[in-house]
């Protein structure tokens, strides 16, 4: 009977189809499917718990072991720490350093990523091997800060855009975006009197928007999720991003060198889940966008040239 | 400087009667400089962020003061490395390190691999899209995020999963968060959650690339689907586990920092220390700028002695290796 279908299937499939048809066969295809469902359940199920956990009362969180829905429906969590200026200064901080930043490092990506992809340019080479080897090497966590502190940028909120303003991997894979666009469009400007400016401006620019808003969405996702700088390089309690701020809420207790919220040092969990919801919230909401870039292993391969 | 490069010779060459210029350097910088001109906010930083600093590793020689700056501070020689390699610390921070390394070797290496090769057999496109924009998620979350969600279900006093485990195994109650012995695997269970689904892109690229022809001739000289796999599948992504299986080696040695950071806390650093971690712990926050400098160095050039190594070690082997 089994041969039967697979031979039925077989003659209308695409080749692709293979023997599917015995029964050890269709185990594996019961267990991969059950096995692949689970991990996308594990994957997603803690993040539905925090969600529904921010809009669930105080008891049901202690008193009910997991729930996706929560019984009583409230928004108090929400208005609490909307209501609490430490927390809307994080967000609105956070929000305006990432847009400031996006633009910065896109910028000096795109600006940085054309000369370098035209072959005639002199020195090339020397640029493309220095950027590089930064991939590989750098100078490390003490002597950035010491730079960045030299540059009197401690406390600043540039300090959370500047130092990493080009990504080399970004900087190489836009680079080569650049080598593959039709020469003869370049040229044509080119021969019509448009400068060198002019044809980035004009040609290359509007030719590259899927690039540049795959680029802006990482970068952008890149700044809002960063720790790292606002630790090493933001003393100032009003200069907290949200990130901080979600660290500052969530660690233990015992760990707290300052209490996040005014005066409350330990914070009932709907408000954590709530903060856990507001910092997660627009990175979901830009990928499905980001997701219809990634695919097909950009990121590898374009180093090598 | 910058306008002194375009403008200056700029004159000079429109003057002279027209000739198809490109001989002479200067006249090379000139046609070009406008690319040269838009190259200059990158080139300053890179030299700015990621160059100076590399000037600033010297500190790692020196008895750094602050108020001296770097010029002024006093010439030490090896006197940090010395303090590292015979003091306390370096054999914490290498073995920290290393059982790391063999855990992501043995689980976070292998696992995109598997999940790859499972999708891959997903028949049902409906459900394997799901599943694929299901599990991409957590890599664009911060690792803040991934730290505060540990924390929320593993914690002692309200912890979901901690509550379930209890309720399971009965006994003790375990502070997961806070334990040494379970700080590894809370760390490689992090790790997997965040990155295996992401991982499995480079692996899907290469599966899609297989020319459906060999499974036809496969399966008409008789081959099953076991064999299917064995013989045309695996072949497949065979050069992608080199090429990622080099990259993971060159580096072994860098753990995230920020991971390792929000995971560690007083009562686990004996094990949560990596170099990273102590690097800040040490520079930042007890102001040891040199000594720290030197452990950063130390693990800089151990991770570009692995990464050349790796390459080397691939090429030897008939492998394409990375450059």
């Amino acid at each position: 009977m089994s041969i039967d279908l697979t031979s039925k299937k077989l003659a209308e499939a695409p080749a692709t189809v293979r023997n599917y048809g015995s029964w050890g066969s269709r185990l594996f295809d019961a267990f991969n499917v059950a096995f692949l469902v689970g991990l996308a359940l594990i994957t997603v199920l803690p993040l539905m718990y925090v969600l529904a956990g921010s809009f669930a009362t105080e008891a049901e969180i202690s008193s009910r072991p997991f729930f996706l829905w929560p019984e009583q429906f409230v928004t108090s969590t929400y208005d609490y720490i909307f209501g609490t200026p430490t927390f809307v200064r994080a967000l609105v901080t956070t929000v305006c350093v990432t847009a400031v930043g996006t633009v910065v490092q896109v910028l000096l990506t795109l600006t940085m990523a054309y000369p370098l992809s035209k072959r005639q340019l002199p020195g090339r080479t020397l640029v493309l091997n220095l950027v590089i080897f930064t991939i590989v090497f750098s100078g490390g966590m003490i002597p950035t800060y010491l730079v960045v502190r030299d540059l009197g940028l401690l406390d600043s909120y540039w300090a959370l855009i500047l130092p990493l303003a080009i990504n080399p991997f970004y900087l190489i894979i836009v680079k080569s975006f650049f080598q593959e666009l039709p020469q003869a469009l370049e040229e044509a400007a080119r021969i019509d009197g448009c400068t060198e400016l002019g044809v980035f401006r004009r040609i290359v620019l509007p030719l590259s928007k899927p690039i540049i808003a795959t680029f802006s969405l990482f970068y952008a996702v890149g700044i809002w999720n960063d720790y790292m700088s606002p630790l090493l390089y933001i003393n100032d309690n009003s200069k907290w991003t949200l990130q901080v701020l979600v660290r500052m809420l969530t660690s233990p207790a015992a760990e707290r060198s300052v209490t996040a919220f005014d005066s409350v040092l330990f914070p009932e969990q709907g408000i954590k889940f709530a903060v856990v919801v507001v910092a997660t919230l627009p990175i979901l909401l830009v990928y499905p966008f980001l997701q219809k870039h990634f695919a097909k292993g950009v990121l590898i391969g374009s180093v090598k040239e | 400087m910058a306008t002194d490069l375009a403008s200056a010779p700029a004159k000079a060459a429109t003057k002279p009667p027209r000739r198809r210029a490109g001989s002479s350097p200067l006249a090379k910088l000139v046609r070009h400089r406008w690319l040269l001109l838009m190259l200059l906010p990158g080139l300053a930083y890179f030299a700015i962020f990621r160059y100076w600093p590399m000037y600033g590793l010297t500190i790692a020689f020196k008895d750094f003061v602050p108020f001296l700056g770097i010029e002024g501070s006093e010439w030490v020689g090896l006197k940090h490395f010395e303090a590292l390699f015979t003091g306390p610390d370096f054999g914490r921070l290498m073995t920290n390190t290393l059982v790391i390394a063999l855990l992501m070797i043995l689980f976070a290496f292998p696992a995109p691999i598997i999940v790859a090769l499972m999708l891959n057999e997903l028949r049902v496109r409906f459900v394997k899209r799901t599943v694929q924009s299901l599990i991409y998620i957590p890599h664009f979350l911060s690792w803040t995020i991934v730290a505060s969600l540990t924390y929320l279900l593993f914690s002692v006093d309200y912890g979901v999963i901690a509550g379930w485990i209890h309720a399971i195994t009965g006994g003790q109650k375990i502070d997961y968060v806070a334990q040494e012995e379970w700080f590894r695997p809370i760390i490689m269970l992090q790790t997997l959650w965040k990155s295996t689904g992401w991982g499995t892109i480079i692996y899907l690229a290469a599966l899609a690339g297989v020319n459906p022809d060999l499974y036809e001739a496969a399966r008409m000289d008789g081959a099953g689907r076991w064999r299917q796999f064995w013989h045309v599948t695996l072949p497949a992504i065979r050069p992608t586990i080199v090429v990622m299986a080099i990259l993971t080696s060159g580096n072994l040695l860098d753990q995230s920092f920020e991971q390792f950071w929000l995971m560690r806390n007083s009562l686990n650093a004996d094990v949560a220390d990596v170099f990273d971690t102590f690097v800040y712990y040490v520079g930042i926050t007890q102001g040891g700028y040199s000594y720290a400098t030197a452990v950063g160095l130390f693990k800089g050039v151990a991770g570009l002695v692995l990464i050349f190594g790796c390459n080397w070690l691939a090429k030897r082997l008939g492998q394409r290796g990375l450059f």
